[in-house]
Formats: structure tokens, C-alpha cells, sequence
């Protein structure tokens, strides 16, 4: 099972340390972290997506909610909010295949940012689906790097989750 | 003033009178100005202070405080403090850093403490900015002592500690993720008390929680009322009066056999501030196999993290039960009263190690039925040997290494404890191995007065080691033999006095000398290697797999 945590958070040196070390030592499972700014400079916002049984996600969110420097945790349900990575993707892109890579591209709208002999670097917004469903696409021209933020995620309708919770994805670990 | 003034400042407004500590280099600015009002306690390692201030806590009920130097002094510590931190004792650790202009580049004697100590304490900080000095101080001060208490580092770079600090800088905590009060659980409790009241064969387990929760005597009113049978983990011990009647020992891996088949056989377990560990439980699938599990605990990540709770409480156990003795009816069960009487109590012929704790019972009943007495022990067969056979009748009478089991605990806490409770009698039981394992510190004891008894029980190896190689290795020994010193000149050395006792018969006269001295005494104790801790659970059993006597030919 996946389940996604926003987590609001002092913004404080070492807390993406006693993050990181809490799943380390507890054998969770993080499937995705960012972590950036919000509103109120002195919070951060990490979204957690984590993978694992129920009983597991339940341990995941008391131990998270334990740390003196995690002010709030709140599971997002995929179905009230909304979810956003970005990825950048440098695929090959010989010169008759570009037009075919583009038009892709397009469809998805998403936008090549940079050009160069032989490849095209690929910046493409959306949630999982979405970018999983390109990247089988651009897999048949071949791609050279890849690069993902790991998703951030925010409520839908009026339901604040971190005191009008803005997540900016900066810094993304994926593991 | 200085940021090391305002360090002492803030420690004394906390009520702080004594530190257990040793200098070192970055953590001189702070010593430099140590006021003559706190006592400072020099040990001999960093481990023992820091075990010292756990000992101390222990004992008092109040913050125990140890101070360091950056580098090696720090991480001495570490030992102390993961103690500390797995049997939640409120300890204050204070260490000096390098100056942050240092910070980074491999400076003399720095190390990462606060990336080392983060996984072993509650919280930890690096004070980086002088201005920060005071609330940081004040939020560790307060974070080691509320809700679940633990282990605290401020690691104070020697800049911050030297640097001026103008007055009226704000020292008011600031800790917007802590969170301490919790929903309201009454919904909980109303169903804990229906569920009491419906079971035939409830049984209660009371652990170290209650202690700092002061609930002791709630437990007691609620099993009386109830007529709800008491067992302990080993963190628990003096909660109930050990001659109590409805009390029936520890549970565990070294548990009494009535206390382990108990919750084998009982259909509600309620469990107050415990925290399953596995030596409690034994395998955790098959723990109290036909409870209904009412779990509660100040700590909302115990519930459910090696036991899954069918009701699980996040609260403070005192105020719970309080709330459940009004709930709950009165009610007799005489059948399940008279059930678990009928199992049997313990095996039968005992050894010397056990004669020597049931004789030092005797000669320290009185003193233990006052609450005069408290007793420490090291980590291996001699602190089980107490767990199981020396009657504890209050609260913070036993302290001993739990959750860690760091052996080298015991001398240290003695020290902790005796400078806490100038007026208790503070007796030390160890081992040959853990005795050595911080010996450094009989000076201590000598130099700071300290008149802590010992009883040696010297079985010339690392004995429950060597329990579980010819148990469970085949008798396989390896590394578990002990050439030890004299142990008499040893102690004489330190100008402690000392006796041996060879034969068991005279143990209680050898223990009314030792007690009757002075200052500090060892008793050196020698004991076969071949005896054995019983009853005894394997590793991964249930609890009613209990291995009730043994000799060799007997392995799996
Ligand atoms: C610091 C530390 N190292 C190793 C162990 C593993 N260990 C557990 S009990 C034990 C033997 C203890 O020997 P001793 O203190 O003589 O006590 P005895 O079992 O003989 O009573 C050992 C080595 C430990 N608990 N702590």
C-alpha cells in the first residue's frame, strides 16, 4: 500500500537527518521525499510518499509525529489531492526522430528545454500516471537521464492541511 | 554574562544541585565558571558520568545531569546515554564542541555528536548562535523530563560558550511540534472499563511507565478493586509489593513461571506503560494468545509497534487509571485467583547465586520494606538472579540496565543513586565481567565518600553468556572465561574494605558485616560458573516454553 504524508516541519538544521534516519532505522520504506519552503519561513514541508502495510504506514506516521521538530503530519488520500512531480528527461533524439518526440512532447504538455546534436532534454509536470505514461513513450527513442523531485501533494477543495500548506518541491531524494 | 554562565544559570533555576562530569579542552570556558552551588561529581570514563546521571534519575525522580568534552569525552557518553533513551530516563547530557569557526574542518577533538548521538536521545542540539543558548537550554531541560521522559544532548560549540550574552535575551521554549496533550481518549477508557468488566481471567502488566507517572498506588487500588492479578516486566519491579497477594513476578524470558503461563492463559491483558519488548514477550505472535489487549502508554508510537493492541490508550497511565477505577465494578474471581496460585513457583534446588541474593534479602528486609534500600545491578545472570528472587516493595528500589543491558551500569548508577539519596543504602550486585567493566569507578566512590555496598557474585566468567553456549551452543565455551584479579586486593587498593565468603552458609554474616560498615564495602562472592539462570524462555518461544531445570545432555 502507498500513502502519502505531508509534513509540516520546524525548518531546522538536521531534521531532514532525523527524517531520513527514523526510516533508515526502522526499516520504512520511503518510496519518495521532497522537501521545500512554505508560506512561514521558519516551516518546511516534506511530502513522504511510503510504501507498506497498513499496520506499518500507522508506525510510520506516530514515529514521524514523535519528533520534536515535526509539527503536523496529515495523510493526503490520492483521491482528495493533488499530486505534482516534475521530471527532467534527456532522451535520444537523432535528427528525423525529433519531430516524433516532440509532438509527444506536446501532447503530454510538456516542453523541451534544451537542444543539443543527437538528444533533447524533456521537462515534463504531472502526477505519476501521467509521467510513467511519457516515459514509456520517450523509452522507445531511448533515454539517457533521467531526473525526478518525487512528488508533492496538497488537498483539494478548502481543506488546509499546513496552515494554507504550500509544498515547494525543492531538493527531491528519491530512494 | 557568557553563554557558560547563562548554562549554569539555567541549570540551577531548574533545580539542578549536582552534574556528573569530566573536563576536556572545548569544555573548559565551561568549567571555568562551574558555581560552587552545584556539586560537581568527577567519575573516572564519560560513561560512567553519564550512567551516574541516569542512576541519579532514577533514584531521585529528578533530571540527572553529565557533562563532557567534544570529541572522545562526547562519545564516551554514548553507551549512558542509548541506556538512558530505551528505559526513558530523564538525563541531561552537556558536552563541549569545537568553536563553530572550527565547526566542519576536522578541528582537534571534534566529531559529529550530534549526527552520533541523534538515534540514542529524545532530541538533540548543536547550539550554534549564543542567542539561541538560553531557549535551547530551557526546551532540553524541559523535553527530557515531560511526557515520555529521555536522554537530552546540548552539544555547546567553545565560542557560544565564551561568547557575551546581553540580558533579556528570550529563553522562553519554543517547540511547536511537541506535542504533549493528547485527544481526549475517554471513549477508549469506557470501553477498557466494559471490557474489565466483562473478562473472567483478566490480568494486569504493569511496566517502568508507571514509576514516572507515579501511579503505583492506582494500580493497586484497581486491582484490588477488581481483583485483577498483577505481573511486572522487569522495569516494573516495585511497583506492586513483591508479599502482595495478588502479585505474581516478573514475565519474560527469566519471568516466574506463574507470571508467564498468567499471560498465556488470562483473555484480557492490560497492559499499563510497557513497551513489549522481546525479552518480554518471548515470540511475539504467540503473547498472551487469547487476550484482548488493552495497551496504554503516554508514548502514541508504542501502540501497536511489537504488540497490536485491540484497544489501544494514548495517555498518562496515572490519569487512565484513574478513570478506570471509577468505571470498573468491584468483583471477586476466586477461580482464576485460585489458578494462577496453582503454578508452580520456582525450581527447586538452588545455587549459590541464588542462596547469595536470598541471604542478602534477609539481611536488607527491613530496609527494603521501608523503602531505605536501593538496589543496583550489573547486566548477565546476578541481575536476573535479583530480578527474579529479591522481593522489591516500592518504586525506584531497583535500578538496573533494561532495555540496553550495557553491562558496566552498575557501579556507576550506584554512585548516581547514592549521591541522590544520601540517606538510602545503596548495595551493588554484579558480576566478575560487568564489575570490570567500569571499575575506574570504585575511585569515585572513594573520593566522593560514597559508602556503596557491593556483593561480587564471582563466577571467573561472563556467566549468562556462558548460560546460553552450553544451552543453546552445544556447550561450545568461547571467550567466556574470566582470570580475575584479587578481588580483595583489588578493593584495597581503591581503600575499600573487603571480605570473601567461600562457603554459602556464612553468607548472611558476611552480608551483615558489609552492611554494617561504614564507608564502602566489597563482598567478593565466588560462585560455580556451571549455575544457571531458570526458569529461562529460548530465544523466540512463547512465554509457556519455560526450560524449568537443565544439566548438560539436556540441548535441544
Ligand atoms: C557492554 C556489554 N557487552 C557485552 C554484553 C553481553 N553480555 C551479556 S551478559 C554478559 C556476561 C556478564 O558477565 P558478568 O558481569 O560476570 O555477570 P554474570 O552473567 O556472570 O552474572 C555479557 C558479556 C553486554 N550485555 N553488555
Amino acid at each position: 500500500m502507498r500513502r502519502i504524508f505531508s509534513v509540516l516541519v520546524e525548518n531546522q538544521p538536521g531534521v531532514l537527518a532525523r527524517v531520513a534516519g527514523l526510516f533508515a532505522r526502522r526499516r520504512f520504506n520511503i518510496e519518495s521525499l521532497a522537501v521545500g519552503a512554505t508560506q512561514d519561513p521558519s516551516f518546511s514541508c516534506m511530502t513522504i510518499v511510503v510504501d507498506g502495510d497498513e499496520g506499518v504506514l500507522q508506525q510510520v506516521q506516530k514515529h514521524l509525529d514523535r519528533l520534536i521538530n515535526v509539527v503536523r503530519v496529515s495523510v493526503l488520500e490520492e483521491s482528495g489531492a493533488i499530486c505534482r512531480e516534475l521530471a527532467l528527461v534527456r532522451v535520444n533524439a537523432a535528427g528525423t526522430q525529433r519531430t516524433s518526440i516532440i509532438q509527444v512532447v506536446n501532447v503530454f504538455k510538456g516542453k523541451i528545454v534544451d537542444v543539443a546534436p543527437g538528444s533533447l532534454v524533456v521537462e515534463i509536470t504531472g502526477d505519476r500516471d501521467k509521467i510513467s505514461a511519457l516515459l514509456d513513450l520517450l523509452g522507445e527513442f531511448g533515454i539517457q537521464e533521467l531526473v525526478r523531485t518525487g512528488e508533492i501533494a496538497i488537498a483539494r477543495g478548502r481543506q488546509v492541511v499546513n496552515e494554507g500548506g504550500i509544498c515547494i518541491g525543492q531538493g527531491a531524494v528519491r530512494t | 554574562m557568557i553563554g557558560a554562565e547563562v548554562l549554569w544559570n539555567c541549570l540551577r533555576q531548574a533545580g539542578v544541585e549536582v552534574i556528573f562530569g569530566y573536563p576536556g579542552g572545548a569544555v573548559m570556558p565551561v568549567y571555568d565558571v562551574l558555581p560552587a552551588s552545584i556539586r560537581h561529581v568527577l567519575v573516572r570514563h564519560e560513561q560512567a558520568a553519564a550512567m551516574a546521571a541516569d542512576g541519579y534519575a532514577r533514584a531521585t525522580g529528578r533530571l540527572g545531569v553529565c557533562i563532557a568534552t567534544s570529541g572522545p569525552g562526547a562519545l564516551n557518553l554514548l553507551c549512558g546515554l542509548a541506556n538512558a533513551f530505551l528505559d526513558s530516563v530523564p538525563v541531561l547530557a552537556i558536552t563541549g564542541q569545537v568553536s563553530t569557526t572550527l565547526l566542519g574542518r576536522d578541528a582537534f577533538q571534534e566529531t559529529d555528536v550530534f549526527g552520533a548521538t541523534m538515534s540514542v536521545t529524545k532530541h538533540n542540539y548543536l547550539v550554534s548562535r549564543a542567542h539561541d543558548l538560553p531557549r535551547v537550554l530551557n526546551e532540553a531541560i524541559y523535553l527530557a523530563q515531560t511526557g515520555r521522559k529521555g536522554p537530552v544532548l546540548v552539544d555547546l560549540p567553545r565560542d557560544v560558550a565564551q561568547a557575551e550574552l546581553p540580558p533579556g535575551v528570550d529563553s522562553a521554549p519554543r517547540l511547536p511540534g511537541y506535542k504533549l496533550q493528547r485527544e481526549d481518549n475517554s471513549a477508549q477508557v469506557h470501553r477498557a472499563a466494559e471490557a474489565l468488566a466483562a473478562a473472567s481471567r483478566p490480568l494486569l502488566l504493569v511496566g517502568g511507565g508507571i514509576k514516572w507517572a507515579r501511579a503505583g498506588p492506582l494500580v493497586l487500588e484497581l486491582a484490588e478493586k477488581a481483583e485483577l492479578p498483577v505481573a511486572s516486566t522487569l522495569m516494573g519491579l516495585g511497583t506492586v509489593p513483591a508479599d502482595h497477594p495478588l502479585y505474581l513476578g516478573m514475565i519474560g524470558m527469566h519471568g516466574a513461571v506463574a507470571a508467564n503461563r498468567a499471560v498465556q492463559e488470562c483473555d484480557l491483558l492490560l497492559a499499563l506503560g510497557v513497551r513489549f519488548s522481546d525479552r518480554t514477550t518471548g515470540k511475539r505472535e504467540a503473547f498472551a494468545p487469547r487476550a484482548l489487549l488493552i495497551h496504554v502508554d503516554v508514548d502514541a508510537a508504542e501502540l501497536g509497534k511489537n504488540v497490536p493492541a485491540d484497544i489501544p490508550i494514548v495517555g498518562d497511565v496515572g490519569c487512565v487509571l484513574r478513570s478506570l477505577s471509577s468505571l470498573v465494578p468491584e468483583r471477586r474471581r476466586p477461580e482464576w485467583l485460585a489458578r494462577v496460585c496453582s503454578f508452580p513457583v520456582a525450581p527447586g534446588r538452588q545455587g549459590v547465586g541464588v542462596r547469595a541474593v536470598r541471604a542478602l534479602a534477609r539481611a536488607t528486609a527491613d530496609l527494603a520494606r521501608r523503602g531505605d534500600l536501593i538496589l543496583v545491578t550489573d547486566v548477565g545472570q546476578h541481575q536476573m538472579w535479583v530480578a527474579q528472587h529479591y522481593p522489591f516493595y516500592h518504586p525506584r528500589t531497583l535500578l538496573t540496565s533494561g532495555g540496553l543491558g550495557a553491562m558496566g551500569y552498575g557501579l556507576p548508577a550506584a554512585v548516581g543513586a547514592q549521591v541522590g539519596c544520601p540517606d538510602k543504602t545503596v548495595v551493588l550486585v554484579t558480576g566478575d565481567g560487568s564489575l570490570q567493566m567500569n571499575l575506574q569507578e570504585l575511585a569515585t566512590i572513594v573520593q566522593e565518600k560514597l559508602p556503596i555496598k557491593i556483593l561480587l557474585l564471582d563466577n571467573r566468567s561472563l556467566g549468562m553468556v556462558r548460560q546460553w553456549q552450553e544451552m543453546f551452543f552445544q556447550g561450545n565455551l568461547k571467550a567466556v572465561f574470566l582470570r580475575g584479579p584479587d578481588w580483595t586486593t583489588i578493593a584495597a587498593a581503591y581503600g575499600i574494605k573487603a571480605w570473601r565468603c567461600t562457603d554459602p552458609a556464612d553468607l548472611e554474616d558476611a552480608l551483615d558485616q558489609l552492611l554494617s560498615e561504614h564507608g564502602p564495602g566489597l563482598l567478593h562472592c565466588p560462585v560455580p560458573a556451571e549455575e544457571k539462570v531458570l526458569p529461562m524462555v529460548p530465544v523466540g518461544e512463547p512465554l509457556d516454553r519455560m526450560i524449568l531445570s537443565w544439566r548438560r545432555g539436556d540441548e535441544p
